[in-house]
């Protein structure tokens, strides 16, 4: 068995499984946020009215909650939707719940590297498609909607068809101008945005064992973007040094048989990527930077889970020290211990330095919730994850998907540029 | 069940159509209704009629696990997505919140069904009537779990 068959047969308590076996899994740890937590109140409600019970949880210290999505509340109803979601956890003795103002806080994903609440092995769900992201722990971590995470807060167990498996396999190290994001741009670019449907898509290779953690949770947080259950790479002594400097170190690492089975496998070459943008209006438009078409920039955006991690503001502070941006630029780091980090390593400075706007963490933007939305017909180049019609704003707004170090050296031209291209 | 097509031809209808982010901090159900597919059809709201069939391409729903989209779509009137086929968030949140059925369908029928076109689908026999063009499609059959959760009316009246 392959790790994701093996942590769904060690949840399930079954010996062996297969692709296309269905099984209740007991789960590990689930999550919700200000978006979905108040989804999963709003079941309660009719599950209460339907004469279930609903005072008790299956066990509320596996549960763990984050307000990311419209803080600083956007209004007056995402304000309501924080009071909400304080009242469930003080109901519910949900004792993790990441306040904004309140010390650490951030965006979900983030925070489940960053606080380790997640941990090798686990089964791990979240009321939020980029869940895969903690999958890059050696987790199997999968996105569900309300019902399913209502269902989990429960009764502890949810259903899983087991998935078949892509290996995804980079031989070398990326060379210094490319980043995760061009990788996984180009993989979803080669596989499309429903390549990975249903299925599991899993990264290995020496290139995976040379790269830092925050540079496989990009990869792992777009296997989202191609429709996958799951993303996932094997624990290595980088994860186990991560989480014991968080104090994590009570967990069973899980890893693949040598005899595992892939559906498929897919090669990729580190020396030979490119770095890449995805045109609007699908993360599988992918074209090379310096093949991009010339189109005026209005912003750069460097945030979200997939691209406002400690090392993704290094990148675009590598790129915009004494520099100035020719278009509109913000950052948001991820969380408020990146925050920290960043100004503690200057990068702060160098963002404010070069005219940048720094911002509060917050899944904001990105998802054209709040704090930076698109107008009509404006053109951003983002370290995001998605770019469908209207997702960062307004339905005639474009986005162009980059790396930190693309959107970075775009910032500074107001053009699509590739950072070896900037003077 | 019987209803008109709503018909958008083309594939990857995520869920930032079907229920723009703007909109993630509502869970009124009625109030998501009236911004249904406001990101890709604003006229929606003013023309969808209960127990209408949205029919589209290949991978509907993908994006974000945002349970507002079939939400906003079953509180619309419609029962029922065929579709070539389905990103996997958006399809258990339909069955398991019983909120829609996803159907999938194959090119013969995508390529045939109409918009306006009245059908006739049934799920103990997998077929599909045009009554508009009298024709008969085939849909894919559900999975064993997905039939019984669909059965039993989502997935907490289901027993495992």
């Amino acid at each position: 068995m392959n790790i994701t068959e093996k942590i769904l047969a060690r949840a399930s308590g079954k010996e062996k499984l297969s692709p296309d076996d269905v099984v209740f899994v007991n789960v590990d740890k689930v999550m919700l946020h200000d978006v979905s937590g108040p989804g999963v109140i709003k079941v309660f409600e009719k599950l209460k009215n339907q004469g279930i019970n609903v005072e008790k949880l299956w066990d509320s210290s596996k549960v763990w909650i984050a307000e990311d999505h419209f803080v600083p509340s956007a209004d007056k109803v995402s304000a309501e939707n924080i009071v909400k979601l304080s009242n469930f956890s003080k109901k519910y003795g949900i004792e993790k719940h990441f306040k904004y103002g309140l010390g650490q806080y951030g965006i979900c994903h983030t925070l489940s590297h960053e606080e380790a609440m997640v941990l090798p092995g686990e089964v791990y769900v979240g009321g939020d498609s980029h869940t895969n992201t903690t999958g890059a722990l050696g987790a199997f971590a999968c996105g569900l909607g309300h019902t399913d995470i209502a269902y989990v807060l429960l009764n502890g167990k949810i259903w899983f068809k087991v998935p078949e498996t892509l290996l995804f396999k980079l031989n070398g190290k990326l060379p210094e101008h490319v980043m995760a994001k061009d990788l996984i741009l180009k993989i979803i670019g080669d596989i499309g945005t429903d390549g990975g449907a249903y299925k599991t898509m899993q990264f290995a290779g020496n290139g995976i064992d040379e790269m830092s953690i925050d540079e496989r949770l990009t990869l792992t947080n777009m296997t989202t973007e191609a429709g996958a259950k799951n993303g996932i790479i094997e624990p290595d002594q980088k994860i186990v040094d991560h989480l014991a400097s968080r104090g994590a170190t009570e967990f069973t690492q899980i890893k693949g048989d040598s005899d595992a089975d892939y559906s498929k496998t897919f090669e990729y070459e580190a020396s030979e990527m490119e770095p890449i943008v995805a045109k609007p209006f699908s993360p599988d438009n992918i074209v090379v930077v310096r093949e991009a078409p010339t189109v005026e920039l209005d912003k750069a955006y460097i945030g979200s889970c997939t691209g406002a991690k400690l090392e993704d503001l290094e990148a675009a502070a590598k790129i915009l020290k004494g520099k100035k941006v020719k278009i509109r630029t913000e950052v948001l780091p991820a969380a408020i211990s990146i925050y920290k980090k960043a100004i503690e390593k200057g990068f702060i400075q160098i963002f404010l330095d070069a005219g940048a706007t720094v911002g509060p963490p917050t899944c904001g933007a990105c998802c054209g919730a709040h704090m930076g939305v698109l107008a009509k017909g404006e053109i951003c180049i983002s370290t995001t994850n998605r770019n469908f019609p209207g997702r960062m704003g307004h339905v005639e707004s474009q986005t162009y998907l980059a790396s930190p170090l693309v959107t970075a050296a775009s910032a500074v031209t107001g053009k699509i540029t590739d950072p070896r291209d900037l003077n | 069940m019987k209803g008109n097509v709503i018909k958008y031809e083309r594939d990857n209808i995520d869920t930032d159509v079907i229920l723009p982010g703007t909109y993630l901090k509502l869970h009124d159900y009625d109030e998501l209704a009236s911004h249904a597919m406001e990101g890709i059809d604003p006229e929606f709201h003013a023309k969808v009629k209960d127990g209408d069939f949205i029919v589209s391409g290949k991978n509907f729903g993908c994006g974000s696990s945002r349970e507002h989209a079939p939400i906003a779509l079953s509180h619309s009137g419609i029962k029922a997505v065929l579709a070539l086929s389905f990103a996997r968030i958006f399809y258990r949140n339909s069955v398991d919140g019983a909120f829609l059925l996803p159907i999938e369908i194959d090119e013969e029928a995508y390529k045939n069904i109409a918009n306006g076109d009245e059908l006739n689908i049934s799920i103990e026999t997998n077929e599909i009537k045009n009554v508009t063009k009298n024709q008969t499609y085939h849909m894919k059959p559900f999975s064993e779990i997905i039939g019984k959760i669909i059965a039993a009316g989502g997935l907490f009246k289901f027993k495992p």
